[in-house]
């Protein structure tokens, strides 16, 4: 479960959130949308412990982020999947080693590993591609790998910040089928983005964000608030 | 940690050394001419310091005895002498070995001076425990009784000590000067490719590695970093050693003095270069990442 209490997050004297207040339950599927620098990668990046709020309280699962000191933010992060617009795999390391790699972290047996990273890399149709570097990929396929490096660790949050800005329209419906899997496997996924049709083919529970504030919270929504707003 | 944590991370500074190519190859290449340096400056200093101490150790005070002195009072003499605390040795030389000496180094015209008409005296050379002690033993040795003179060179003695004082300060300075060029020259280099992969351990972070689990490859590759780099100047500085070394010891050994003698003394240089390359290498490497690992 996710909770944001009053939660307010300044630069310097710029306000970028004010007093959000937010929770979501396990196995939800939340988009996170709004015009661009509204704050929905800070809210973002507040998630995974990137940033710390200026005021407020965030849960995450059982952790407390504004009372967790540094040496605990990677067992925070080992719980959730984070899948970036730029994909941020490791250059140097093989298809098969970056989704390797997150396992590896949490010393887990080199079996076991294999074995996992093996049918992760098959759900993601990635198998034939596992000894490629990610420079030889395109962007959906790298995208893909970033994906299953998310969830090698089942984890119980996935989080996306704007998962299909990169990429072609058909590629990007090939992504959202594959969030839309792993929602179906019980985690809760949290997805900021602009990509309007996906908004509107696949209704979900929509959270807008205008100027650092929740301006809208819509069990099945559109992208566009479907009222007077826009 | 588990075995199979510290294989993965021993596998992982290796591949990471292998698949930043380019990057490897510079620091291993900068490491190598930086060692280079240093050993080539350490076998030279070494050796002269060495050399300096031969010359040192060479000075004895050379204490004449009275002529007419009886073998008993000489006896006495020899014993006082080397009650001295700060006499090492006391060794007799008569005045016919003395004369032999002279004609050796003078030739045989003063031969002429053999037997009755040597004018020599008997005499006992010692050796002080330290060198810088001559002067005093000297000092001392000419208040006893039945001593003509103690000579210990004079001046020139004086002007030697201060001179090898001199080389050995400079020696010393000059050495940590280098090893301070090396640490900074190493450190430096490593810092550069590891710059160059901030965004990498960024997201190495991402994914919930703890800095632990982050730093273990990067200290390994830089040990490793370190390790090559020493191999080349190891190989080039031992073949160079004892290239020069057969050339040149033989004409020390006609003056009375020795270089290091290539196999202890090449292992000892050898080790200072492995040793001050993986320390530094992987110094530096931990030591550059630190601030990419900061929250």
């Amino acid at each position: 479960m996710i909770q944001f209490v009053d939660v307010s997050k300044k630069f310097q004297r710029k306000t970028v959130l004010e007093n959000i207040n937010l929770t979501v339950q396990q196995g939800e599927f939340v988009y996170i949308v709004g015009p661009s620098g509204a704050g929905k990668s800070t809210l973002i990046q507040l998630l995974y412990r990137q940033l710390l709020p200026s005021k407020g309280i965030i849960w995450v699962n059982q952790f407390d982020l504004t009372k967790m000191k540094p040496q605990g933010i990677p067992y925070l992060r080992r719980e959730l999947g984070i899948v970036f617009q730029d994909f941020k795999l490791l250059p140097k390391l093989t298809v098969f080693e970056n989704v390797a790699y997150a396992m590896e972290v949490t010393e887990k047996k080199p079996a076991l590993i294999r074995r996992r990273v093996l049918e992760v890399l098959k759900e993601m149709g990635l198998a034939n591609l596992r000894h490629r570097f990610p420079s030889e990929l395109s962007g959906g396929e790298q995208q893909r790998v970033a994906i299953a490096r998310a969830i090698v660790n089942r984890p119980s949050i996935v989080i996306a910040d704007e998962p299909t800005g990169n990429l072609d329209p058909e590629t990007a419906a090939g992504i959202i089928n594959i969030f839309e899997a792993i929602h179906r496997q019980g985690s809760t996924v949290i997805m900021a983005t602009h990509n309007h049709q996906m908004v509107d083919r696949r209704p979900h529970r929509v959270v807008e964000i205008v100027a650092g504030q929740i301006v809208r919270d819509q069990a099945k929504g559109a992208y566009h608030y479907a009222g007077i707003r826009h | 940690m588990p075995g199979y944590v510290i294989k993965r991370h021993v596998k992982d500074s290796f591949k990471s050394l292998k698949r930043n190519g380019w990057m490897s190859f510079a620091a291993v290449s900068a490491v190598a001419v930086t060692l280079m340096l240093l050993g080539i400056f350490l076998a030279l200093i070494l050796n002269v310091n060495r050399l300096s101490n031969q010359i040192e150790n060479d000075v004895r005070v050379r204490v004449l005895i009275e002529r007419g002195t009886t073998a008993k009072e000489k006896t006495a003499l020899k014993t006082k002498l080397g009650d001295m605390a700060a006499v090492d040795s006391v060794t007799y030389s008569s005045r016919n070995q003395e004369l032999k000496q002279v004609v050796g180094h003078y030739g045989q015209a003063f031969g002429l001076f053999a037997g009755a008409e040597n004018p020599l005296n008997d005499v006992y050379v010692i050796k002080a425990k330290r060198p810088t002690q001559t002067l005093a033993v000297a000092k001392a040795a000419k208040q006893l009784p039945h001593v003509a003179a103690a000579n210990y060179g004079g001046n020139q003695t004086k002007q030697l000590f201060q001179v090898v004082g001199t080389i050995r300060l400079w020696a010393s300075g000059l050495m940590l000067l280098l090893l301070l060029v090396a640490i900074f020259l190493i450190s430096n280099t490593i810092r550069i490719t590891i710059m160059s992969r901030e965004a990498e351990i960024g997201v190495m972070r991402l994914v919930g590695a703890t800095n632990a689990y982050i730093r273990w490859p990067f200290f390994l590759e830089g040990a490793w970093t370190g390790l090559l780099g020493a191999l080349l100047p190891i190989v080039l500085i031992d073949i160079g050693y004892h290239w020069v070394y057969q050339r040149t010891a033989a004409e020390f050994v006609n003056f009375g003095y020795t270089l290091a003698s290539p196999g202890q003394f090449l292992s000892l240089i050898d080790g200072v270069l492995l040793l001050v390359g993986m320390l530094i290498g992987a110094a530096g490497a931990t030591i550059s990442m630190r601030r990419y690992l900061k929250v």
